[in-house]
């Protein structure tokens, strides 16, 4: 086995240390100047956490999220993922028809190279089939911001797994993985995700979930896994060792909460390359195969690669749904970064 | 350094190790099991017990693990389904292909992003600094293969002024050398292919070029910031020597370190950009060979064999950067 996080530690429990008691223990056998010295030097101890206890603490993340809505990077990134998710939620009331619905007046009007465009009855004009361009455009919002989150979630969720295990044991379990990992990563990720999505005998919209999530494994266990090993070393670790916390309440109520926060703006900055990525997979005909699904990605890589030069506007509008999406995740990402990173503080 | 070359070849080792396990694994677990995969369509009885056979997996999965390797170890990767050829020939023909396209966009990549990063941060929160992070931001959030239509709508079907597909125009002779049709053309003499050659690699090489732009320029220019500040610096400054001077030997030595690191990281987003850059550019290369040995009924012997490959130049480019530290940085070496 690997060198544990903590050596058991024998000794008393937490509540027992009582700071004053130990004091008072010491005051009776220290020599006078020394005693002196620490009546000094307690008074100066006080003063100050009078003055910190006044201005009243700040946590590191209040402080971080303080930082983060004076910062237009990320606001402007906010908004637009606000904006994008109350789109989503609403998608129904705001689509003026069913987006899978194929309409007679657009049917009728449909040729292998004209499609209608845009008419007071349909803003944005028909689909390839005949559908409400506008009202899939509205619905896509749903599937896309599904397919990323879902991705991102899995990815995070399977990465913090790993690079949890790999930097709270450390030694050989973490040697195993980090090589797994290194093997992941030594594949082009589009060229990972489509070698997953050939293992499935059909793909649908959970392989391409699933290929985009797996290929941002090795990426989040291998961040998280250094922000793990940074905090073994660190003294609020060495404080909770001493104080006998359990090893498995160290690493999960001490270390990986520390640690999350490089992955969680990691994270924020997946969910943009997962939306590209899902896009890419379905531009290389291994998305979802079903044709009633509205999601930007699909209509981008499927219909506007076909109707380019027929409808330009197929390929125009969920991609730039998909720019502003993505822009929207990227920049509130780096906003949290900033507002994390140390060196912005100043 | 030694130590450290050869600390980074087992590495290397145990990576494509591991890598084999994985497509080893990964064989014996498409859709249908690995013979039928690999005979596809025209799966009988007799063949399937004949190919069982040949391949040994009738045998122990160790055996066969050790043959697996022996054959990979060889070259051998069996033939194409597609075409029937072998396999190694199938990709030899399109392996040229996309390293120009690759080399090209690295090209633009680093003699863009490089200057424009280091302008940028010079020029901090001043307009051409903004304008470059915004660009920055568009490049990196764009998908690839929308901007290569679009640019091939703007450029070739309204102002004709690059050709829409291929990587050379029919009726211009060539003579095929290294299978690099731009350096064939100046090997041979025959510069009118060369250029034709050239003429048609500009788009698809700007296509690909522009997520490592992108990465490139931010890298350089958040690097070229953190250096500005430095102590030596200003005593460079202060020292009176020449702009030049401190640009080149003080700021940009430093600063490219990093950059360095981010070039070799790129090799992977350039071979995923190729899959989609040539499938836009109908260019003909590996990319293309992936797309055909998926969208045209699996081809697993060519998809097998290019994902060995994709990773095996993913760490190799990657190893080579690293000891590349050693003649880019003193500090390397001591160590």
């Amino acid at each position: 086995m690997s060198d544990p996080i903590t050596r058991p530690t024998v000794g008393t429990p937490r509540e027992s240390v009582d700071s004053s008691a130990v004091e008072e223990k010491r005051e009776g056998t220290l020599p006078r100047g020394i005693d002196r010295l620490g009546e000094r030097k307690r008074a100066r101890l006080e003063q100050l956490a009078q003055a910190t206890a006044d201005k009243g603490g700040v946590s590191l993340l209040r402080d971080a999220f303080r930082r983060l809505r004076r910062n237009p990077t990320a606001i402007v990134g906010a908004s637009i993922v606000a904006l994008f998710v109350l789109v989503a939620i609403f998608a129904p009331l705001l689509a003026p028809h069913d987006p899978a619905q194929r309409f007679d007046e657009l049917t009728k009007n449909l040729t292998v190279d004209s499609i209608p465009g845009a008419s007071s009855e349909f803003p944005f004009g028909s689909d390839p089939l005949g559908r409400d361009f506008l009202s899939r455009m509205i619905h896509g919002s749903r599937q896309t911001l599904f397919v990323g989150v879902l991705a991102t979630l899995i990815g995070l969720a399977l990465g913090v797994l790993i690079g949890a295990i790999a930097g709270a044991f450390g030694g050989w379990v973490d040697n195993i993985l980090m090589r797994v990992t290194d093997v992941m990563l030594a594949l082009p990720a589009l060229l990972l995700a489509i070698s997953l999505v050939a293992m499935a005998s059909r793909s649908s919209q959970w392989t391409v979930i699933l290929a985009v999530a797996i290929v941002n494994v090795p990426i989040f266990a291998r961040l998280l896994r250094g922000s793990m090993l940074a905090q073994r070393e660190s003294d609020h670790v060495l404080a909770a060792r001493a104080l006998g916390v359990k090893q498995g309440s160290i690493v999960l109520r001490h270390m990986l909460p520390n640690a999350m926060t490089a992955v969680i703006v990691q994270a924020t900055l997946t969910l943009s390359t997962a939306i590209l990525e899902a896009a890419s997979l379905s531009f290389l005909g291994l998305g979802d195969p079903d044709i009633n699904r509205a999601e930007w990605g699909l209509m981008l890589g499927v219909d506007g690669q076909r109707y380019f030069e027929v409808r330009p506007e197929l390929a125009y509008y969920p991609a730039i749904a998909i720019i502003v999406v993505a822009l929207g995740f990227t920049l509130l990402g780096e906003g949290m970064r900033e507002a994390i990173d140390p060196k912005s503080r100043r | 350094m030694l130590r450290v070359i050869v600390r980074r070849l087992l590495q290397l080792v145990v990576t494509l190790i591991g890598l084999s396990l994985l497509v080893f694994v990964w064989l014996r677990n498409l859709p249908g099991g690995p013979i039928e995969a690999l005979l596809g369509e025209r799966a009988t009885p007799e063949r399937r017990a004949l190919l069982v056979k040949a391949l040994g997996y009738d045998q122990p999965i160790l055996v066969q693990y050790a043959k697996f390797m022996q054959r990979l170890l060889t070259g051998d990767f069996g033939n194409s389904i597609r075409s029937g050829d072998p396999v190694t020939e199938v990709i030899g023909r399109a392996f040229p292909a996309t390293i120009e396209l690759a080399a090209a966009a690295m090209i633009i990549a680093i003699g863009l992003g490089v200057p424009l990063g280091y302008l940028a941060a010079r020029h901090r929160g001043r307009l051409l600094d903004n304008m470059s992070i915004a660009g920055t931001l568009l490049g990196i959030s764009i998908p690839i293969f929308f901007l290569g239509y679009l640019l091939k709508d703007v450029f070739t079907q309204n102002m004709h002024w690059f050709p829409p597909s291929g990587r050379m125009s029919t009726g211009v002779d060539n003579t095929e050398v290294t299978g690099f049709f731009v350096l064939d053309g100046l090997l041979t003499r025959e510069f009118d292919a060369s250029a034709d050659a050239l003429w048609h690699l500009i788009l698809p090489a700007l296509t690909l070029a522009t997520i490592p732009l992108a990465v490139i320029v931010r890298i350089t220019r958040a690097s070229v910031l953190d250096v500005l500040n430095e102590d030596f610096v200003r005593t460079a400054e202060a020292k009176g020597l020449r702009h030049k001077t401190i640009r080149g030997r003080h700021i940009l030595r430093n600063a490219l370190l990093p950059v360095v690191t981010t070039i070799g990281l790129q090799t992977g987003a350039l071979l995923s950009g190729a899959v989609l850059t040539e499938r836009v550019y109908n260019w003909g290369g590996l990319g293309t060979l992936i797309y055909n040995s998926i969208s045209g009924g699996r081809d697993y012997p060519v998809l097998q064999a290019l994902i060995l490959l994709a990773a095996l130049v993913f760490v190799v480019v990657n190893l080579l950067v690293d000891l590349s530290y050693a003649f880019i940085d003193p500090r390397v070496r001591v160590r």
